[in-house]
């Protein structure tokens, strides 16, 4: 019996790489590095174009703490969309959460640190619910997630609108918006560091535990799951929590960046956070993704708005080109996926 | 002969007016591979179903090492030691061999890290490797996702996992049917190797020369009973088809 060895002559065949990760993860780290070189790529040209202006410290922090936010938002839809869900309600969750928290931390007054927390627990619960309801929704009665979270979209935001009457709260505590919203550690605004230790703690859970690998598996066969005795629609009510939970982080963190609630101001969150998802390499069919590329997913619709603005382009272009790369992005994973199933 | 391995007496399953089952024996014994063979809409995959926990009998009894056992969940099958490989194998696509072997048995690193829920990717490779030794299994990447194997190599993988975890019997739902010559070959040779570890193999199938090759011991269903009952080396092709078509339902031994 002959075995047909398909690797590349180049790839050094006695490196000490274990045995079971060699040249799968080898093609998704060159993928995730094909990403990270089209960002670098529209940095330096943002660059040459505007070289006082954009790469400057001061922008670079405003980079940064744009894609904060978003941030994390992607790193739920990074395990929604690995289960071949989605979740477009998370741009009404997060203005839901923000209002509550904002509500809360009024109703209590003061701008104590004990304050502070019960508004972000108030925030991340007011997520958390709204994430359940997908789940158990998408979980157990079967209603496709697109439709799901498209109600739930309207819901939230209805509620939000109807709590406030439809006018922005205001009165957050002021010592949220100089810490949280604008204060740094060692230079780095304390948003990125936030958005950032999400990140790597939903990477390290993604890549190394029993939960990330019932999130690849439910997104690649779901009834294989089932089979093997997992419960399979409880890992997915959890998955669609955790992404509600994050989107009610996302709002305590807009609602300390912004010291508003924002009402209008994220209606096309979700399309961006799926944008980032997608362009950082996971497939909108579930089974394939990793947190680093949503990582530098998200990074490129927000370098592509900052450009655009400190070029003086109108700012409205970057819907065009993160709808453009979007596009392109899934037609690339399908492309991948056809190839696949011919080998 | 010795106490049957996995016994099955008088199973009956009906779905609405349709009656799969009507008073259904099967029986296994230890280390041999044995076809069930039967027309299509003979009661084959419901059995299957039925003695895998997939699905419940509405009367009959199954016994395990001679004693009565409820298999009323596949969780309560594999605890038996009874495996199933699904005919769409039922494989994680995304998921490298070592993970799909594992799924929903994972290893857990030592210590909080494992009570955290961190798996112990290393060990788990580990036992996949020395697992596919066992059996004869070269696959081409081990660490690339299944989608990236051949369909002969998926099935290995498939078949590997019920051998791992099985302690008793694994059923096989048409191993071979979308496999090429040269795969079949190979598959057949795993199920044989897996037969000569002591486990059980049943073998559910439509080719019956490849039964007559691989079977020890061959039993027909047909209208949702047992009808007759070979030994692969005695038979031929046309006693199977003239049993499958033609034959009534042997008396219940006692």
């Amino acid at each position: 019996m002959t075995t047909v060895d398909s690797r590349p002559a180049d790839q050094e065949p006695g490196a000490p790489v274990p045995a079971w990760r060699s040249v799968g993860d080898r093609l998704r780290r060159s993928e995730t590095g094909r990403i990270f070189g089209a960002l670098v790529i529209l940095c330096v040209v943002f660059s040459i174009l505007s070289p006082h202006a954009f790469p400057t410290s001061a922008n670079l922090v405003n980079i940064a703490s744009d894609a904060a936010v978003l941030l994390v938002l992607a790193v739920g839809a990074t395990y929604v969309i690995l289960t071949a869900g989605i979740d477009l309600s998370v741009s009404g969750v997060l203005v839901f959460a923000g209002v509550i928290s904002a509500k809360v931390m009024a109703a209590l007054g003061g701008q104590s640190v004990g304050v502070l927390l019960l508004g972000l627990l108030a925030g991340l619960v007011a997520g958390l619910v709204w994430g359940v309801i997908n789940g158990v929704l998408v979980a157990k009665a079967r209603i496709p997630a697109l439709i799901v979270t498209l109600g739930t979209l309207g819901a939230s935001q209805g509620v939000a609108l109807l709590i406030t009457n439809g006018v922005d709260v205001r009165d957050v505590p002021f010592n949220l918006v100089l810490s949280v919203g604008s204060g740094k550690v060692a230079g780095v605004p304390w948003l990125v560091v936030i958005a950032l230790a999400v990140a790597v703690a939903g990477g390290i859970i993604l890549a190394q535990t029993r939960f990330g690998r019932y999130t690849y598996a439910a997104g690649s066969n779901a009834e294989a799951l089932r089979r093997t005795g997992v419960a399979s629609s409880r890992h997915l009510i959890k998955v669609y929590a955790v992404a509600g939970l994050l989107a009610g982080l996302a709002g305590y963190l807009s609602l300390a960046r912004f010291a508003t609630t924002t009402l209008g101001g994220h209606s096309t969150d979700n399309l961006s956070t799926i944008a980032a998802v997608v362009i950082g390499g996971t497939s909108l069919f579930g089974g394939r993704g990793t947190m680093i590329g949503t990582v530098i997913g998200v990074f490129i619709p927000t370098v592509l708005q900052n450009g655009f603005v400190v070029l003086g382009v109108q700012a409205f272009w970057q819907q065009v080109a993160v709808g453009v790369v979007l596009i392109a992005a899934v037609y690339l994973d399908q492309m991948r996926r056809a190839a696949r199933e011919r080998p | 002969m010795s106490e049957p391995l996995l016994e099955a007496r008088g199973i009956e399953r009906s779905f609405g007016q349709v009656h799969a089952l009507r008073g259904a024996d099967f029986t296994v014994h230890k280390g041999e591979i044995v076809a069930l063979i039967g027309d299509n809409g003979a009661g084959k995959s419901t059995l299957v179903k039925i003695l895998s926990g997939a699905d419940r009998p509405d009367a009959g009894q199954i016994l395990v090492d001679g004693r009565p056992v409820q298999v009323d969940s596949p969780h309560a099958a594999r605890d038996l030691g009874i495996e199933t490989v699904y005919q769409d194998l039922a494989l994680a696509a995304d998921l490298d061999p070592a993970a799909n072997l594992f799924l929903g048995r994972e290893i857990f690193r030592p210590g909080l890290l494992g009570r955290l829920g961190f798996l112990d990717k290393r060990a788990m490779g580990r036992d996949t490797a020395k697992e596919m030794e066992r059996l004869g299994v070269r696959l081409k990447d081990a660490a690339a996702p299944v989608a990236a194997l051949s369909g002969g190599q998926r099935q290995s993988v498939a078949v590997a996992r019920a051998a791992m975890w099985a302690q008793r019997v694994i059923f096989m739902d048409e191993p071979t049917a979308a496999l090429g010559v040269v795969q079949t070959e190979q598959v057949l040779e795993l199920i044989r190797r897996v037969r000569d570890e002591g486990i059980a193999v049943v073998l559910i199938s439509h080719n019956m020369p490849q039964v007559l090759e691989v079977a020890d011991r061959v039993e027909v269903l047909r209208l949702g009973a047992r009808v007759a009952r070979f030994t692969a080396a005695d038979a031929t092709v046309e006693d199977l088809v003239a049993a499958m078509t033609s034959g009534t339902a042997e008396e219940r031994a006692a």
